[in-house]
């Protein structure tokens, strides 16, 4: 049984489609991360998930039911707005306890769903507020809170009435950086101290990889890939994918394919690319394709086929960018540094790691299987 | 590949239902507001005694359109017109004129006595012209200002609200603006007009509206500073057209109507303006 | 003369230069107010001080000890009360419609905005127009419901009420739309987190949207209050303040005080209003203001 189902699930706005035919499953307890760029739908998804939003198409499910046109506040699910949305007016304590106001919920003397009673809700609070560290804060306001204390009254208001569903709408992005790395380990260990569902949206790449079970991908309304941020990191099934996971970013290269003494070669310019054993079934000749590199997978070597001029060189202290020129693209090169830099200006030629080469096709941008094998 | 549309049909037709109800609820409250504009609009067409003979029907009794005529011949309402659009124009330049000036000192400048005198700005907010009106119709006589253009206009030509607003708009101008101007050269009057006045432009708009809406609209001061008919303004004219000669009701409903529908035209028109002014400070951010 | 060109001129300082300026832009607006504001509430003592002597042709100094005699005098208790009574007959039902109306109208319907110009639109009227359209409705003579007995101007006990209806309804307009703007200011994330947590619309209303908006709520209260202690000309046109002066607010009274020998009453009267416009304004910035303390 998932935790979350999204089937067909189309969204539009008048004339935009903000989700285009998307299907999702959630399994129970994963962490699973909706990770795009600003406008991809993701935070439509989630609102759709969440029912403040219905779709134009298809079904939401949570559990085994059918949620749509369900009220939000019948759904068991918690939100964590990315502005904390407390309520301003009321306490700490005030804030937290209003999610048990109106609604059944199981008493922990077992026995049906019932309202809970004030001082059942007390101890709930309670507990809610000593998960996040709150309990000294509890008779303040809002407006008296930190960003980062503010965030903890909205997640125990989240945890406070043990729902199925989490949902978080980018909840890092008001912190400052070194609040965000701190916070984002609480917000892991929270999940597997409550060993509930969560599904968690950002655009930040680094919240996804570190966070995710798994990483869903969306661009344009529709989802792009979906898979554990390794595979998703390793095995890019677009080049949308592959562009946007990696920082610095995957190097592409337009390249054609050629034959070469037997062998299918991908020519960029002047220089020859070796393809990936196994292709020889999925590309002709002549087909425009894109190969794929990470920065940290090419080598400096004098032999190498690709042959370009150094524009830059970046130090960052633990490593240095190499921003080289071949063939008009733009490829960063990443090397440990200890190793010499080369000279602006110069030439220089590279070698890529030949079982870490990505190869797209150029017009419908999706991933040319196999790739890069992985033991 | 998406699957048909799995929405609950009873979710649709429960959202339809529920507009229906709202539609219904604010049609009774537009009726509150409407009625009794809507039986003004009656009473102005129908002709007193058969109105009141009839027991004042909801629909006029007949349309006589000669009414209007009657009102504008008989109220002398053309020239209680032009005078109140002359003095509106006039109390809205000056509060202009002296509002910006006034706020650019405070916003902008540093003198002595400042924080004194925004005081005292504050506090003419506590003398409306209902507690000052015996002592300044003393002094418009002393100045023989009585039904004169002056004694209408020149005792609202300065607004601290106008102040306050402009202010508040002034201070919004980024520092960085001024910064670039001074680079540029501009001394005040350049930087007034080329940047802090333009950058402001819907905080002007607005204040115009409203001062304009309340020059026309005021009854109190023209009442007190006017003896003589033809120096009337719009407001004062009703009283004499309307409620002194109720036997000739039609008539003085149809000036009413005729004072009342350019304003309205107005606020339609003007309206996301003249609500922003109306809004200022009453809500934050 | 540039700003920075000011730095550099001869013998004047720069701050001295922008003082001169800053006084030059100043001076129309505070020399008006000073002749219009300031300078009146002088002459209002002043007048205050003194009575009519009795032969009608001077006044005589009779000292502070007038203030409490007119204050709390037959003339000025009757006008402090029936202004009372009409800030009672006004604010509320104004508070309470203008709510109403804006409720309804804050959400997303087709052809909403046609409802939202048609509630606003007795903003476009005047004292003067809205006095006439009641007029219309409630002269006990020619008005259509002249005869009802709650709002029967003829009788002392209801004629104030019957006049009340007039600002009620002219205030219906501001009310709406300063309540509507306070509305539309809410975050929208606090209110879907109130769906989210289960809060019903009736419970979101008095939990969450009417706490949020009481800054403006009471705002409101004091515009409405002050425009109640002003109130002069739906008097004037409904019931010429009868019958039996049961409609004589206290403008009222002070603009029948204009003729020498009643001056000096009428004085006194205006600064007793100006004293309780004052004490308004004084209640709304401290203890109202309090609560103004929470709030991101």
């Amino acid at each position: 049984m998932s935790s979350v189902a999204l089937r067909g699930v189309s969204k539009k706005f008048g004339d935009s489609v903000a989700v285009d035919d998307f299907s999702l499953e959630v399994f129970d307890c994963e962490f699973l991360v909706l990770l795009g760029p600003s406008g991809c739908g993701k935070s439509t998804a989630l609102r759709m998930i969440a029912g403040l939003e219905e779709p134009s198409v298809g079904t939401v499910s949570i559990g085994d039911e059918v949620v749509n046109g369900v009220d939000p506040g019948r759904r068991d699910v918690a939100m964590v707005f990315q502005s904390y949305a407390l309520y301003p007016h009321m306490t700490v304590y005030k804030n937290i306890e209003a999610p048990l106001l109106t609604r059944p919920m199981e008493p922990t003397d077992g026995g049906p769903a019932r309202k809970l009673g004030p001082s059942e809700r007390t101890v709930r609070v309670q507990e809610a507020a000593a998960t996040l560290g709150l309990t000294d804060y509890l008779s303040r306001k809002p407006g008296a809170l930190s960003g980062g204390q503010r965030q903890r009254v909205a997640l125990a208001r989240a945890i406070v009435r043990r729902p199925r569903v989490f949902l978080m709408d980018e909840p890092l992005s008001n912190l400052d950086a070194k609040l965000r790395t701190q916070t984002r380990l609480e917000l892991v260990e929270l999940w597997r101290r409550l060993g509930t569902t969560f599904v968690y949206v950002t655009h930040d790449q680094v919240e996804a990889m570190t966070m995710a079970t798994r990483v869903a991908v969306m661009a344009a309304g529709r989802l792009q890939q979906l898979g554990a941020p390794q595979e998703v990191y390793e095995r890019p099934a677009n080049l949308f994918v592959a562009r946007f996971i990696g920082s610095p970013p995957m190097n592409t290269l337009d390249a054609t394919v050629r034959q070469l003494d037997g062998q299918l070669v991908a020519s960029i310019g002047e220089s020859t690319l070796v393809l990936p054993a196994g292709l020889s079934d999925s590309v002709v000749v002549d087909q425009r394709v894109v190969i794929g590199v990470r920065p940290e997978h090419l080598i400096v070597h004098q032999e190498g086929p690709l042959q370009g001029i150094v524009r830059s060189v970046e130090l960052l202290g633990h490593e240095q960018h190499v921003i080289v020129e071949v063939s008009e693209h733009l490829l960063v090169v990443r090397q440990d540094s200890s190793s010499v830099a080369p000279a602006v200006g110069s030439g220089i030629r590279l070698t890529p790691d030949p079982d870490q080469l990505h190869v797209f096709d150029q017009s419908t941008e999706n991933r040319i299987d196999p790739g890069p094998v992985i033991p | 590949m998406a699957t048909e549309t799995a929405i609950p049909v009873t979710s649709r037709g429960r959202a339809r239902r529920r507009a229906a109800g709202w539609y219904v609820l604010l049609g009774v409250l537009s009726s509150l507001v409407l009625y009794p504009m809507w039986m003004t609009v009656v009473r102005a067409f129908s002709d007193p005694f058969i109105y009141l003979q009839e027991g004042q029907p909801f629909l006029p009794t007949a349309i006589d359109w000669g009414v209007f005529r009657t009102a504008w011949s008989d109220g002398a309402l053309g020239q209680a017109m032009a005078l109140s659009v002359l003095i509106a124009v006039l109390i809205t330049v000056a509060q202009l004129v002296t509002s910006v000036a006034a706020a650019y000192a405070f916003a902008y400048l540093r003198f002595p006595l400042k924080n004194v005198l925004f005081v005292l700005l504050l506090a003419s907010l506590l003398l409306p012209i209902e507690v000052t009106l015996l002592a300044n119709i003393q002094t418009i006589r002393e100045l023989e200002w009585l039904n004169s253009i002056q004694g209408l206009v020149v005792p609202f030509t300065a607004s601290a609200f106008g102040i306050f607003l402009l202010r508040q708009g002034f201070l919004g101008v980024p520092s960085e603006l001024r910064d670039a101007a001074r680079l540029d050269g501009f001394g005040h009057l350049g930087f007034m007009w080329r940047v802090a006045l333009p950058t402001n432009r819907p905080i002007v708009g607005s204040f115009i509206l409203i001062t304009a809406l309340g020059a026309w609209n005021s009854y109190l001061w023209p009442r007190t500073v006017v003896d003589q008919e033809r120096w009337q303004t719009v407001q004062v004219a009703l009283r004499s057209i309307s409620v002194e000669r109720p036997e000739r009701f039609n008539v003085g409903v149809a000036a009413a109507l005729i004072a009342f529908l350019p304003i309205l035209i107005l606020l339609i028109v003007f309206q996301k303006q003249i609500i922003r002014g109306l809004t200022a400070g009453a809500v934050k951010g | 003369m540039t700003i920075a060109g000011a730095a550099t001129r001869g013998r004047r300082s720069p701050r001295g230069r922008e003082a001169l300026l800053a006084y030059g832009l100043i001076a129309p607006a505070f020399i008006i107010l000073a002749v219009f504001s300031f300078y009146p509430l002088y002459r209002l003592f002043r007048f205050a001080l003194y009575r009519p002597n009795r032969f009608g042709t001077g006044e005589r100094y009779v000292g502070w000890s007038n203030l409490p005699k007119v204050l709390g005098g037959d003339e000025f208790q009757s006008g402090l009360w029936i202004t009372l009574k009409y800030v009672l007959y006004t604010v509320p039902p104004g508070l309470a419609l203008g709510l109403l109306l804006a409720l309804a109208a804050n959400r997303r319907l087709r052809g909403i905005k046609i409802f939202q110009t048609i509630f606003s639109s007795t903003v476009a009227s005047s004292v003067a127009v809205a006095s006439v359209v009641f007029f219309g409705l409630v002269n006990p003579e020619i008005g259509k419901f002249g005869r009802v007995a709650f709002i029967d101007l003829s009788s002392s006990d209801s004629a104030l009420r019957g006049v009340a209806l007039s600002s009620i309804w002219q205030n219906m307009g501001l009310t709406f739309v300063i309540v509507l703007a306070g509305l539309q200011a809410l975050p929208d994330e606090v209110l879907e987190a109130s769906r989210i947590d289960g809060f019903g619309p009736i419970r979101r209303l008095f939990r969450v949207i009417l706490p949020m908006i009481s800054p403006t709520l009471l705002f409101l209260v004091v515009v409405l209050v002050i425009f109640a202690f002003q109130s002069f000309a739906p008097m004037e046109f409904l019931t010429g303040g009868g019958p039996a002066g049961s409609t004589e607010t206290l403008v009222f009274k002070i603009f029948r005080r204009q003729e020498f020998g009643r001056i000096n009453e009428g004085a006194v009267m205006s600064l007793g209003l100006f004293g309780l416009t004052f004490a308004v304004t004084l209640l709304q910035l401290t203890v109202l203001n309090r609560r103004i303390h929470y709030g991101n």
